[in-house]
């Protein structure tokens, strides 16, 4: 295989799996500080189960993020030192910030909070897990902003003597509107991940009428918390959408698969391509649909991807510049659906609180929507990064250009089998924990360790 | 500020990042190595790993900072290191990776089968970056080969060359010496004793390697070219203060000792990037093709942008790390009720 496609593999693999575990680490954060606030406040031993319950699984969710997190910050020299040269100048920035500002704050006083409890004042010990939630979303805002330069460069100049671009207003780049919109969507998207995870774990028990006490008020939270995140998840979504349309018109036709241009456009609302991904065999559409998405009007113009292709052939030379729109079209629709039906879970949920939880024969199967967040998270990037190509840098800097031209095909597939495996085996560690003290409920997680065996046992009566 | 003096700026802003790390990180690496060895029973194997619980991941952050500050101020070092070491980054990550969940992960199982899995995946991913780390500085002072297109052309086996490994093995001893230095500092009773039995029989194989490192220096590195046959004041201190952590470790004063240690690690990468300065990656193919803070540097605006940034940050970061020390100064015991999963 040719390099840049497995370094394009390992890449995937890697970033899929580190957002994985970061939503929720960014959305449990906030959860389990209100909790330490209200265990300070209360003192009540329900108060204090519950945040070490919760927190114990946000600890060991916290610890996948960051080991896998040192390779994305190494990846971006080790695979792509072409983009590194050419975009250094400006992208590096946003990252030594990220360390700087947000990591040594979370990682510092996490320790604090774990160590802490009892030998630090409780004052500090409260803050010190806030300061974690703001810090793992502060880091959430600099990534977003490197990211956001990537699909809408700002702020830069080309230097053709050093062959490369320079940025020449820091300003643009940490004002950049797409690196704002994608940090408010991903951290209101991480706590309505959290909120379902939360929700999923509470019914377990509460369907088997354990801990009432403990779980019952959580899944209250959660319900309120993940209507409100999915709503904004919509909305935030919906501006990122016509953002997209703005800055990024390929991208946008891709995810619509918009082939001609349209003035009003109409909406697919399903199409079925061939297996390239870019050619229609057949669909079923709905007029003025997309314009109203794109620009809240019913009859604006909606270039299609083929007219796109055709000016981009001419400004950028000969290639491919429809993205793979299976994926992008696809993906799409996975996460709109699962966003929807988020919303609408979480209103039943709350609409359920009126009686008695435990008495609903349906809980048993709310432990299911935990995957649900997960399947959009993980839509979504793959939709807004593939829907990228072939640049890696819109409009800028391409892929194939990005990739270090000194690995051979062997250092690819020894890296790429090495971080598959390993990383299997971090998921089945982590699961294997997390099931383990999910289940156990909440005397487990007071208690320095538990045996799978007595977890099973707990998880029985 | 000028470009050039910018450029010098970060050039020593980035190797403080880097010490920094090597010093911190250089003892828990250490003690990650020391504990399957100086560990016996499952609570004194907690008691070693809460050594260094509260600070591990914030001293490991150093590296991220190291690793941004480098791409932010010197993409085409950046690219260059981090492409060139390729197998050896992975490697490299495996081990740190490996240790990073050990550390969360050993004690929230019970069965002793997967709390020993962890504790020598600890012991493992603490020796495999210190080893590559050294072999990494060693290769950066003495030279790789690099293209006219600032592109390394070697491959996992160029790096190591004598010299490199000589630079891994010194890294690996002079650490499991700090490392038990800090471990004599921060256990109690019999555990302090047995550390500082530990201290006591590194110290010997690390000064070993140290001589070593320092007389091959002259055989491999353009030392005497650019610098002399007279080293300079850094490399004579960094020698005497391991010979007078040697003298602490014998007179049982831990605390002497731990700082003597660190003092060493410190001035030894002090001397080494002097030795590269103002190059950071020299080119054994061709002098001419070496990466220069001036050729491999950001704009002057970058670097004017980023310097205040660390100006500001950098200060604030080592007001609470050094808080979060001073809070956890406490030694660790391995009495049940006071460890802390």
């Amino acid at each position: 295989m040719d390099p840049t496609v497995l370094s394009r593999w390992q890449f995937g693999l890697t970033t899929v799996y580190h957002f994985l575990f970061v939503p929720l680490t960014l959305g449990l954060g906030w959860f389990v500080a209100y909790l330490q606030s209200r265990y300070y406040r209360t003192r009540d031993e329900d108060d204090h189960k519950r945040v070490k319950f919760w927190g114990k699984l946000f600890l060991i969710n916290f610890a996948i993020g960051v080991v896998t997190g040192i390779v994305q910050e190494f990846q971006f020299g080790m695979n792509w030192s072409g983009y590194s040269r050419y975009v250094g100048d400006i992208f590096g920035a946003p990252l030594a910030i990220e360390a700087l500002m947000a990591f040594f704050l979370e990682s510092t006083f996490l320790g604090i909070w774990i160590f802490g409890e009892g030998r630090v004042p409780d004052k500090v010990h409260e803050a010190s897990i806030w300061v974690v939630a703001v810090a793992s979303n502060l880091s959430a805002l600099w990534i977003l902003l490197a990211n956001g330069w990537m699909q809408h460069p700002v702020g830069y100049v080309i230097n053709e003597a050093a062959g490369r671009a320079e940025l020449v207003d820091f300003f643009a780049l940490i004002t950049n509107s797409k690196g704002w919109i994608f940090f408010g969507h991903t951290i209101v998207a991480a706590l309505s991940t959290a909120s379902f995870f939360v929700l999923g774990i509470s019914a377990w028990h509460i369907a088997r009428r354990k801990h009432l006490s403990i779980f019952k008020p959580s899944f209250q939270v959660a319900a309120a918390a993940g209507l409100v995140a999915g709503i904004l998840v919509f909305f935030s979504g919906h501006t990122q959408g016509q953002e997209m349309y703005r800055i990024q018109p390929m991208k946008f036709a891709s995810v619509e698969a918009h082939w001609v241009t349209g003035e009003p456009a109409e909406y697919s609302l399903i199409t079925i391509g061939d297996l390239s991904g870019r050619r229609e065999v057949w669909s079923l559409r709905v007029p003025y649909v997309l314009s109203f998405l794109a620009c809240n009007n019913l009859d604006c113009e909606v270039r299609g991807v083929y007219a796109m292709q055709a000016e981009y052939e001419l400004r950028y030379g000969p290639g491919q510049y429809i993205p793979l729109m299976v994926v992008t079209y696809w993906t799409f629709r996975f996460m709109m659906t699962i966003g929807f039906g988020m919303i609408l879970l979480s209103a039943l949920f709350l609409h359920a609180l009126r009686k008695p939880l435990e008495n609903y024969r349906w809980m048993k199967w709310v432990p299911w929507v935990i995957v649900l967040p997960y399947i959009a998270n993980t839509s979504g990037w793959l939709l807004t990064e593939m829907g990228r190509q072939p640049w890696i840098v819109q409009e800028l800097l391409k892929v194939e250009q990005a990739v270090s031209p000194n690995l051979t095909v062997v250092d690819l597939w020894i890296s790429l089998i090495g971080f598959a495996l390993l990383y299997g085996a971090l998921a089945a560690a982590n699961f294997h924990l997390m099931r383990m003290y999910a289940l156990a409920g909440p005397e487990a997680a007071l208690q320095e360790s538990v045996e799978p065996s007595t977890a099973a046992i707990g998880a029985q009566n | 500020m000028s470009h050039e003096s910018l450029q010098t700026l970060w050039f020593v802003l980035i190797a403080v990042l880097w010490i920094g790390f090597y010093f911190l990180e250089g003892f828990d690496f250490g003690v990650g190595m020391l504990l399957p060895f100086l560990g016996r029973r499952d609570e004194e194997r907690r008691a070693i790993i809460n050594t260094v619980g509260p600070v591990w991941d914030g001293n490991e952050v150093w590296l991220l900072a190291a690793g941004g500050a480098t791409f932010a101020a010197f993409p085409h070092w950046y690219a260059t290191m981090f492409s060139g070491f390729y197998l050896a980054f992975f490697l490299l990550l495996v081990g740190l990776i490996l240790r990073g969940i050990s550390f969360e992960y050993r004690s929230k199982d019970a069965r002793p089968r997967w709390r020993h899995t962890f504790d020598w995946m600890i012991a493992v991913g603490s020796f495999l970056p210190a080893l590559l780390f050294g072999v990494a500085l060693a290769n950066l002072v003495q030279g790789l080969p690099i293209n006219k297109d600032m592109m390394f052309t070697g491959n996992l086996f160029t790096l190591l060359n004598p010299f490199g490994l000589i630079g891994g093995l010194t890294m690996v001893t002079v650490f499991l010496l700090h490392g038990a230095n800090f471990l004599t500092l921060k256990l109690e009773g019999d555990m302090r004793e047995r550390a500082r039995s530990y201290a006591k029989r590194l110290y010997i194989p690390a000064a070993i390697m140290v001589l070593v490192l320092a007389v091959t220096t002259y055989m491999f590195t353009d030392i005497t070219t650019k610098i002399g046959i007279d080293p300079g004041v850094t490399p004579v201190a960094s020698v005497a203060a391991l010979l007078v952590a040697i003298y602490f470790i014998n007179a049982k004063r831990e605390g002497w000792a731990f700082a003597s240690t660190g003092v060493h690690i410190v001035l030894t990468q002090v001397a080494f990037f002097t030795l590269m300065y103002p190059r950071v990656m020299i080119s054994s193919t061709h002098p001419a093709f070496s990466l220069t803070i001036q050729n491999a540097s950001s704009s002057q605006y970058t670097l004017g942008v980023m310097s205040i940034v660390a100006l500001v940050f950098v200060p604030v970061v080592l007001a609470y790390q050094g808080w979060t020390y001073y809070m956890f100064r406490k030694r660790i015991s391995t009495k049940k009720k006071s460890l802390i999963y």
